[in-house]
């Protein structure tokens, strides 16, 4: 009964907020509806079918599933850019060790299991280290996970820094396994398994403790300290979280490219952190929903398609119209937020007023 | 006057990290020369270059004048960490712009007929054009109050392509007396150019902080902003301060680099240099999160990087593994640096001190 009531409190606590979250998102939920209306009429028929976003789904299963991490550590006040890193360098090691077990003559579903459980392992180490370093020493974020980018974008060339294709034969079974009804659907595994992890990160969030102590943790610190709730260990909890869901991004990824590069997910923290942003995600915490991610993502890569079909041949101007994107909606949540501080100011001052009258 | 004494005892307090782990590195590399029986990482000498300038060569010059273009982006470095509490990391992608524009200018008057008043144009046009993309992030950050990492983060990413646009794919090899003059050294002055900008901007910077209020108002804004606006300090004109002498300092880095390198390379100009720029800074010990800062610090860190970079490349390790040290020295020195280890060691020595107190009591 106890615990029903702290709940409560805390989702009343943020209830004045999430209208701003609301603005934001529909914001985000418009421009997609209008980028994509616009790539109906100018690219045309391919836009048209269903099949279209069900492509955008599985080309950007790993990104959806970045995007779910660095929304939850971004919800908790803190951030991580070395999930790009973590992404190349756990697809590296899964495809160096597939390419291992098949010249060993492990040719078996034993191959796909290990291979998971080497890139949930790597997701956990990068994520107790971070998570260590940020809650319980207090070091800048920022700064621990542009050492972590750094250390696991060396650590991959160590692992191997050229090209490693993929023809393990268990493997290659597993990734094909796909939901479709031809020419009218296809959702492979890759993107299937992104869907689950946005909907348990959705649960986790809304309906699970640790994630409700994630929303008060970023929300105010101090607050959250004084409800009795163990921030550190929940900010530790977000980046383990985070790296361990970047670990599974890199196997989704080779589900899809099916070989290792060092090239993989270069910038993609930036995509993903522009993603969670454009969705509604506060840079300052607190504030944020995975689906809004979800909608972010799919703006991007519905850019990404734009460009890629009206045949722009320099990649420069997608990243610039990316970029310029981004500016766009950190400005426009910073202006957000400024508002609602006033009224805020506003509002304490009229309380102020009635009090003394 | 004990006030004072104690003041300067703090400030020489933060030289004890760069001066120790430029200790430990000289000292690696001495055992390290003498096992293997080869010290050529002390080597000084006196040769003659492809130009037939009398120049000093040796591993040791070479580290210094390598470090040039780092050197100068982290002084720039050390301003916005210390007023914003938090760093650029779009200087490289900005200095590929700043490079481009050097090179569109000079090519604009023609590549054979460089002379010195078309370099000076062409550094100031670059300079301007730098300031305008490092007030652009500065405006995100002082104006909008976003956090400085996430503000640069626009142009960290798309700063390269808009680099691209500017030059095209076309890379102009400049091969120019005066172009050498600047990158490598000027004939009959055997020490390199870059090493007299840095020592230039450096002193410039000093005598900037002696000759105006510009350090302590930085600081007091880094340490405590509404503190700072409440005495009359705006703190919005000093965050974009030091954000235009960051621009300053990147566009002279660009030219450096690209003199150096005889052409310009908008994907690998300053490739990577917002890390070491950040980790010059912190091991110069410098505070991360803003406040007080230390110039020389900074640029003993910058060298103390390439040092390690340089006796990596000695033992054979790969550039792109670098990295991953690199990243280790730098997880190691924010944990010595940070609040708990802080805490900690200060606990321990009050205790040692109150056990000795309580000893000399019982005497």
């Amino acid at each position: 009964m106890k615990m029903t009531v702290k709940t409560s409190e805390v989702h009343t606590r943020h209830r004045q907020p999430m209208t701003d979250t609301k603005l934001l998102m529909l914001i985000a939920i418009g421009t997609f509806i209008v980028m994509y209306a616009f790539a109906m009429i100018f690219i045309g028929k391919r836009f048209l079918t269903i099949k279209e976003i069900f492509n955008l789904l599985n080309n950007n299963a790993y990104l959806i599933i970045l995007g779910c991490s660095l929304t939850i550590v971004m919800i908790g006040g803190s951030i991580d850019i070395s999930v790009g890193g973590v992404v190349c360098l756990s697809a590296m090691s899964c495809a160096k060790l597939l390419q291992y077990l098949q010249a060993q003559g492990i040719e078996g579903p034993l191959g796909v299991i290990l291979s998971l459980l080497l890139a949930l392992g790597i997701g956990l180490l990068f994520g107790i280290e971070q998570g260590y370093l940020v809650s319980y020493l207090e070091i800048q974020p920022f700064i621990v996970t542009l050492a972590g980018m750094f250390l696991s974008r060396g650590v991959t060339t160590m692992v191997s820094s050229e090209n490693v294709p993929i023809k393990h034969a268990g493997f290659q079974a597993f990734k094909s396994i796909a939901l479709q009804v031809p020419n009218v659907f296809k959702l492979e595994l890759g993107a299937a398994i992104a869907l689950l992890v946005l909907i348990g990160m959705y649960l986790l969030l809304r309906h699970h403790k640790l994630g409700r102590s994630i929303y008060a943790l970023g929300g105010n610190r101090q607050s959250a300290l004084m409800l009795g709730i163990n921030v550190k260990r929940s900010r530790f909890l977000s980046h383990v979280i985070s790296s361990v869901l970047a670990g599974l991004a890199g196997y989704v990824f080779i589900m899809h490219a099916s070989s290792g590069k060092t090239s993989i997910g270069l910038r993609s923290e930036m995509d993903a952190i522009a993603a969670a942003i454009i969705g509604g995600t506060l840079l300052t915490g607190g504030v944020g929903n995975v689906f809004g991610t979800f909608i972010g993502v799919m703006i991007l890569s519905t850019i990404q398609e734009i460009m890629a079909a009206s045949k722009v041949q320099e990649s420069y101007w997608q990243e610039i119209a990316s970029g310029a994107l981004l500016g766009f909606f950190i400005m426009l949540q910073s202006v957000v937020l400024s508002g609602r501080e006033k009224r805020r100011a506003k509002k304490n001052t009229m309380v102020a007023a009635e009090v003394k009258g | 006057m004990l006030q004072k004494r104690n003041s300067r005892k703090a400030d020489l307090s933060q030289l004890i990290i760069p001066l120790a782990a430029l200790g430990i590195l000289l000292l690696f590399n001495l055992i390290r020369g003498i096992v293997i029986g080869d010290l050529r990482f002390f080597s000084i000498g006196i040769g003659e270059n492809i130009y037939g300038n009398t120049v000093l060569t040796g591993n040791l010059i070479s580290i210094i004048d390598d470090a040039s273009a780092l050197a100068i982006i982290a002084m720039g470095m050390t301003l916005v960490t210390a007023a914003c509490g938090g760093q650029d990391i779009s200087v490289g992608a900005v200095g590929a712009i700043s490079g481009a524009i050097f090179i569109n200018v000079l090519a604009a008057f023609g590549l054979d007929k460089i002379s010195v008043g078309t370099i000076l144009v062409a550094l100031l046009a670059a300079t301007a054009v730098t300031i305008i993309f490092t007030l652009f992030n500065g405006t995100l950050v002082a104006v909008f109050k976003i956090q400085p990492m996430i503000a640069t983060l626009i142009l960290f990413s798309c700063g390269r392509s808009i680099a691209y646009m500017i030059t095209g794919s076309a890379t102009p090899q400049l091969n120019d007396p005066l172009i050498n003059a600047i990158g490598k050294t000027i004939p009959g002055i055997p020490i390199p150019t870059p090493i007299f900008l840095v020592v230039i901007m450096g002193l410039l910077l000093t005598l900037i902080f002696k000759l105006t209020n510009l350090r302590l108002y930085t600081q007091t804004v880094g340490i405590n902003q509404g503190a700072a606006r409440l005495n009359g300090i705006n703190p919005v004109i000093i965050k974009l301060l030091s954000f235009v002498i960051l621009g300053i300092c990147v566009s002279l880095a660009a030219m450096i680099q690209v003199c150096r390198l005889n052409q310009l390379a908008h994907k690998t100009l300053l490739d990577a240099i917002e890390m070491d720029a950040i980790l010059a800074v912190a091991i110069g010990g410098n505070s991360l999160g803003g406040g007080k800062f230390r110039l020389s610090g900074t640029i003993l860190g910058a060298y103390i990087i390439l040092m390690l970079t340089n006796t990596l490349n000695d033992m054979n390790v790969s550039a792109d593994s670098i990295k991953a040290y690199k990243a280790i020295v730098i997880i190691i020195i924010v944990i010595a640096g940070s609040p708990g280890i802080k805490n900690k060691i200060s606990e321990l020595w009050k205790k040692s001190r109150s056990r000795s107190s309580k000893a000399m009591a019982g005497r």
